[in-house]
């Protein structure tokens, strides 16, 4: 399977991501990983997470990149390396037709990612939302609470080490 | 349980048809309050309309607790909505009456493992009269509760109290194991 992969010519999708990442290359220089040129969706890592936000207004404004569309903001838990992480699916609506993933880490045990809701106004849920499921904490967030679960609720539910607590409110939780 | 049961001790009144006819009032115009909390609902919803048509029991969803008399726990009750769900029950008058809809709000459902965020069974924090399963139920289960909490307002009298009728109401429960083989065989013969 790997080797068809390897043989295959590269889609047209990842050719546009390369020219995204070398464009970004240039200007950040080491601030971001190589590009991961898989074909389901090309995406590089931010290595110093507090340039995120620098990196994510160049993205957005730059007149070759024109990255005016957040898709999507997941958070995700590395429980090995002891770090926690948002997956941000970019694209360019309308001007250049290009996507690509940006990964962005912190440290697991209140580590702090800049926020993005400022750079595109779809993060400002989506961060509380991964805040609210993981726990790290979106610097400069305007709205920073949980979203979905109760102000009051203990603990971070899609962490892997998450142990649900014995009651809320007086109501037993666990089954 | 309202008025006739309040601490009367037994045997010391004495009435004679009343409370016959005000169950009979009761019991032939619920007002269920209409508390749709996921899929369940639907089937609520499609009860109510045209096909099964639960006006020919004079059941009619009310939008206020205050004037429902039956809430139908529809759904899957989350740890969020559990405390809204209790002070809606205790807004209602009594005599009240509860029916749970379906898996999630009879013991957690799906959610009985993995679901953090779930009530497992809303009869951890209000009294439940009668139990519907199915995941949603379909609408004749939902009738044929409905008809069972019919027959407890029937049972309402002074001096007997909810714990004794449910515990009558489950004695006169006959096993649908045999009822359904024969609604199969029937289909199978025909």
């Amino acid at each position: 399977m790997e080797d068809t992969q390897e043989n295959m010519p590269q889609s047209s999708e990842v050719i546009a991501a390369g020219k995204v990442w070398h464009v970004l290359r240039e200007k950040f220089g080491d601030a971001i990983s190589e590009l991961d040129e898989n074909p389901f969706m090309p995406f590089f890592e931010v290595r110093q997470t507090e340039r995120w936000r620098e990196i994510a207004l160049y993205m957005r404004d730059s007149a070759s990149l024109r990255f005016n569309y957040m898709a999507c903001l997941s958070g995700v838990d590395y429980p090995e390396e002891e770090m926690l992480g948002i997956v941000c699916n970019l694209e360019s609506l309308g001007h250049h037709g290009h996507k690509i993933a940006v990964k962005v880490k912190c440290d697991r045990n209140g580590g702090t990612i800049p926020s993005v809701a400022k750079v595109w106004k779809t993060a400002e849920w989506h961060e509380r939302e991964a805040f609210d499921m993981y726990g790290m904490i979106f610097s400069g967030h305007p709205d920073p609470r949980r979203i979905l679960c109760p102000e009051d609720w203990e603990g971070y539910p899609l962490r892997k080490d998450y142990q649900v607590q014995e009651t809320y409110h007086g109501i037993k939780v666990p089954n | 349980m309202g008025l006739l049961d309040a601490n009367i001790s037994k045997h010391n009144v004495l009435v004679t048809s009343v409370d016959n006819v005000l169950n009979w009032a009761r019991l032939s115009s619920l007002w269920p309050m209409g508390f749709g909390l996921a899929c369940c609902a639907i089937e609520m919803m499609a009860t109510n309309a045209s096909n099964y048509d639960l006006e020919r029991f004079g059941i009619f969803p009310r939008s206020s607790p205050r004037q429902s008399d039956l809430m139908i726990v529809a759904g899957t009750v989350t740890m969020k909505m559990a405390e809204r769900v209790v002070r809606l029950y205790e807004q209602m008058p009594e005599p009240r009456y509860v029916l749970s809809m379906g898996s999630c709000s009879n013991c957690g459902g799906p959610y009985w493992k993995h679901g953090y965020h779930v009530l497992k069974g809303v009869d951890r924090i209000i009294p439940v009269d009668v139990y519907v399963p199915g995941c949603p139920p379909r609408p004749e289960s939902l009738i044929g509760g409905l008809l069972k909490i019919q027959e407890l307002v029937r049972m309402e009298q002074i001096g007997i109290s909810r714990a004794e009728a449910l515990k009558k109401l489950q004695e006169k429960s006959i096993d649908p194991g045999q009822l359904i083989q024969d609604a199969r065989q029937g289909v199978e013969a025909s």
